[in-house]
C-alpha cells in the first residue's frame, strides 16, 4: 500500500470542497481541477484559506464536505501517510531532534529505501546546503531551514507537491535561484506543483495556471496573462497588480463598443471586455497602459479614452515614474510611465490628461467595494 | 541621566552574585553543613551515652556493607520496578492529557495532583486498610485465584512496590505532560505527511521529543522511591525493609549514629553515581 513515487499522476480534482471550523468557513465550496504535471499557483490575501486547502489535499485536515480525487482515486478518506502527496510547510515543521540529513531522509526511510545517502546529498546540492547534513535545524537560519523543508519534501518526488510559501524567508537572489530550480525539477520529473505564494511576480513567472482565492472561494482562474489582462472581478483587478477602477454607466453602443458615462465624461470600451450584466459598471484600466499628457496638448485621437485631472504626486522609481492624478470628482487614479527618456516629466500641481487605448478598457460588475482586494500597508506588512 | 560606564559595568557583573547570595547562603547552612556533619559522623566511634569522637574509622563502610548490602540491592530493585511501572502507567495518561483531553485538560491535571492535598502518610495508611487481609480487595482477588504471595497482599514486596508506584506517580506524570505538551503537533503532522504511520510517527518523532520528560520523570520517581521507608514500613513485611528503614532504626532506635550516617552517605553516593550514569546514557539519545 505504499504510494509509488513518480508514478504517472492523474489530475488533482477538488469537488465542492468545504471546511467549516465553526468559527469560520475557511474554504467554501471550492471546485478546482489541477492538470497532472502542471505548475499551479494559489494566490490570495492572508486568511483566505490557502493553507487549509493544502492541508485537506495532504490529508491533514478533514473536509467538512466535498471530495478530493487524484486521477481516478477518491482520496478524501485516505490517511495522510498513504497519499502520494508531500508538503513544504509554511512554518517548515522540521524535526527538531533529527539532524538535517535525517530530516531529509525521513520520507525515503519510511518507504523502506535503505541507501539514502546519494539521494540526500544530491538534494543538499539542489538547495545549496552541502555539508550541512550534521547540523540540527535549530542551528540553521530561517532561510536555510526553509530550504531543508523544501529538500525534505522534494526528495520523495511525490505525485503532487504542495508548497506553502516555500520561498518566503529567502533573499531575492536565492529566491530567484530556488524558483528556477523548482521549475526545473517540476518540468524534469513532471510533478504536479501546487504553490501558495504571496509574491505575485513569483506566481506570474512560475505558474502555468494561477487561481486567485478570496474568502475561501476561487475568484478567478487562468493563465498569468489571462488573469492580468482580463480580470473578471474587482478583487482580482485590484489584488493582481493595480487597477484604476471608476464607477460608470453604460449609455449606449457603437459597433462592437459600449459607450460609457463617467461623471459626465464619455468613454468607450469593447463590449467583449465587459463582465458586468447591468448598466452600472466599474470601468477599469491598468496604470501602465495610461499615458499622461500635459494639459493643452492635443489628445483628440480616435479610439482613445481621455480623462482630465491634476497631478498630486509623482514618484520616480528608476524604471518608471508613478503618478497619482486627482479627478475632478475627487478620485485618485494611478499612472505608471516608463522612463524611456523622451517624455515630459510632470510635477505635482500640473494639469494633465490621462489617455489610453479604448481597447485596454475593461468592465466589471459594479457590486461591492470598488477598493476590494487592494492590499493596505498593514496587511502587506503582516 | 547617564551612569559612569565603568561603574555600570562593574554593577552588572556583580549583580548575578548578589542575586544568588540568599540561595547560596541557604544551601550552605541547610545543605552543605549537615552533609559535612553527616560525613564526619560516619567516621566517628563511641556510643550515644559517652559521645562520639572522630577516629577516621573507614572500616565502618565495609562493616555496613556486609550487614546491610542486601537492603541496598532491595531498595534499588524496588525503586527500579516502581519507576518502570509508574512510567508505563503515566505515559499514556500524560499523552492523553496533552493531546486528547481538550477542555478537560485542566481538570485532569488537578486530579493528578489531587493526592497531594492529603499527606503522604495518610495515603499510605489508607492503602494499608485497602490491602488488609480481611479487606474486600484481597478477598475478591483471592476468589479470582489472583497469584499472591502467601495468599495476601499486605506485608508483601508487591504491596511495597505498588505503594511506591502510587505515591510517586504524579512526579512521573507532570514532567511527561510538560514535555509532551511542548511538542508542536505540526511536526507530528509532518511525519504523517512523510509516510509515517501513527505508530512510526510516535516512535520516531513524538517519543524522542518527549525524552526530556521521561528522564526528568524517572529521576523524580526513582530517587525518592529508593530512599523511601514509609511504604516498606506500612505495606511491607520485615523481609521487605529498605535502606530508609535501617537508617531510621539505627538513628532513632539503636542510636548507632556512625552506622546510620554511613548508610546515608552510601545511599547518597550510590544514587549520585546511578543518576549520572543514567543522564550520560540518556544524553547520548536524541534529546532536545
Ligand atoms: N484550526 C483552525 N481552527 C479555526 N479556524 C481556523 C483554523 N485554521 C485556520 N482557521 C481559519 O481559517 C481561515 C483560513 O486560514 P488559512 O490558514 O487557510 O489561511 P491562509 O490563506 O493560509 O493565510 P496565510 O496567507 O496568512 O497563511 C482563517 O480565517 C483562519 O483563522
Ligand atoms: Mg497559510
Amino acid at each position: 500500500m505504499t504510494p509509488t513515487a513518480g508514478a504517472p499522476a492523474g489530475d488533482l480534482r477538488l469537488v465542492e470542497l468545504t471546511k467549516d471550523f465553526g468559527s469560520a468557513v475557511a474554504v467554501d465550496c471550492l471546485s478546482l481541477t489541477i492538470p497532472a504535471g502542471s505548475f499551479f499557483a494559489l494566490l490570495g490575501p492572508s486568511g483566505c484559506g490557502k493553507t487549509t486547502t493544502l492541508r485537506m489535499v495532504a490529508g491533514l485536515e478533514e473536509p467538512t464536505s466535498g471530495r478530493i480525487y487524484l486521477g481516478d482515486d477518491d482520496v478524501t478518506d485516505r490517511k495522510a501517510y498513504k497519499r502520494p502527496v508531500n508538503t513544504v510547510f509554511q512554518n517548515y515543521a522540521l524535526f527538531p531532534h533529527l539532524n538535517v540529513f535525517d530530516n531529509i531522509a525521513f520520507g525515503l526511510r519510511r518507504r523502506g529505501v535503505k541507501d539514502v545517502k546519494a539521494q540526500v546529498d544530491r538534494m543538499l546540492d539542489v538547495v545549496e546546503l552541502q555539508g550541512f547534513g550534521v547540523r540540527r535545524p535549530s542551528q540553521l537560519s530561517g532561510g536555510q531551514q526553509q530550504r531543508i523543508a523544501l529538500a525534505r519534501a522534494l526528495i520523495n518526488t511525490p505525485q503532487v507537491l504542495l508548497l506553502d510559501e516555500p520561498l518566503g524567508a529567502l533573499d531575492l537572489k536565492l529566491r530567484r535561484q530556488m524558483q528556477l530550480e523548482l521549475k526545473r525539477i517540476q518540468t524534469d520529473v513532471g510533478l504536479t506543483f501546487v504553490h501558495v505564494t504571496h509574491d505575485q511576480e513569483e506566481a506570474m513567472t512560475m505558474a502555468d495556471t494561477i487561481a486567485v482565492m478570496n474568502n475561501g472561494k476561487i475568484e478567478q482562474l487562468g493563465s498569468p496573462v489571462d488573469l492580468y489582462e482580463n480580470p473578471s472581478t474587482v478583487f482580482v483587478a485590484n489584488f493582481l497588480g493595480q487597477s484604476n477602477l471608476v464607477a460608470a454607466q453604460i449609455v449606449g453602443t457603437q459597433g462592437a463598443d459600449l459607450l460609457l458615462d463617467v461623471q459626465g465624461r464619455k468613454l468607450t470600451m469593447p463590449a467583449a471586455r465587459n463582465c458586468a450584466t447591468g448598466d452600472s459598471v466599474y470601468v477599469g484600466v491598468r496604470p501602465e497602459k495610461v499615458r499622461l499628457v500635459p494639459a493643452g496638448a492635443s489628445v483628440d485621437l480616435p479610439g482613445h479614452n481621455v480623462l482630465d485631472g491634476v497631478v498630486i504626486d509623482a514618484s520616480y522609481t528608476g524604471v518608471t515614474t508613478q503618478y497619482v492624478v486627482r479627478m475632478a470628482w475627487g478620485q485618485d487614479l494611478m499612472v505608471i510611465a516608463a522612463n524611456v527618456g523622451n517624455e515630459v516629466r510632470l510635477t505635482a500641481g500640473a494639469n494633465a490628461h490621462l489617455v489610453w487605448d479604448a481597447s485596454d478598457t475593461f468592465g466589471l460588475e459594479a457590486t461591492g467595494d470598488i477598493a476590494e482586494g487592494i492590499e493596505t500597508i498593514d496587511e502587506a506588512g503582516s | 541621566m547617564e551612569l559612569p560606564k565603568g561603574r555600570a559595568r562593574r554593577g552588572s557583573r556583580s549583580l548575578p552574585y548578589v542575586l544568588l547570595s540568599p540561595g547560596m547562603l541557604w544551601l550552605v547552612i541547610f545543605f552543605l553543613v549537615p552533609m559535612a556533619t553527616l560525613a564526619a559522623l560516619s567516621l566517628q566511634t563511641g556510643d550515644y551515652e559517652q559521645g562520639f569522637t572522630l577516629t577516621w574509622n573507614w572500616h565502618i563502610y565495609s562493616e555496613m556493607w556486609t550487614r546491610y548490602g542486601h537492603h541496598f540491592i532491595r531498595s534499588f530493585s524496588y525503586a527500579f520496578v516502581a519507576t518502570v511501572a509508574a512510567l508505563v502507567i503515566a505515559y499514556p495518561l500524560a499523552y492523553a492529557i496533552a493531546f486528547k483531553a481538550g477542555r478537560w485538560k485542566n481538570l485532569l491535571l488537578v486530579l493528578v495532583i489531587a493526592p497531594f492535598f492529603t499527606s503522604f502518610l495518610v495515603r499510605t495508611l489508607a492503602w494499608q486498610a485497602i490491602l488488609a487481609d480481611n479487606g474486600w480487595v484481597t478477598s475478591t482477588l483471592r476468589s479470582l485465584h489472583f497469584p499472591m504471595q502467601d495468599g495476601r497482599l499486605l506485608n508483601t514486596s508487591f504491596a511495597v512496590i505498588c505503594g511506591l508506584t502510587y505515591n510517586f506517580l504524579p512526579f512521573m506524570v507532570l514532567p511527561l505532560y510538560a514535555s509532551l505538551e511542548r511538542i508542536d503537533p505540526r511536526v507530528v503532522e509532518a511525519a504523517s505527511d512523510l509516510y509515517a504511520r501513527p505508530i512510526t510517527a510516535f516512535r520516531r518523532v513524538t517519543f524522542p521529543l518527549s525524552l526530556p520528560g521521561v528522564v526528568a520523570g524517572t529521576l523524580l520517581t526513582f530517587i525518592p522511591a529508593a530512599g523511601d521507608y514509609v511504604n516498606a514500613t506500612f505495606l511491607g513485611s520485615p523481609q521487605d525493609q529498605m535502606v530508609g528503614n535501617v537508617v531510621d532504626k539505627q538513628f532513632l532506635v539503636s542510636n548507632d549514629y556512625p552506622i546510620a550516617s554511613a548508610l546515608s552517605m552510601t545511599m547518597l553516593v550510590a544514587i549520585l553515581i546511578l543518576v549520572s550514569l543514567y543522564i550520560r546514557r540518556a544524553g547520548t539519545e536524541e534529546i532536545v
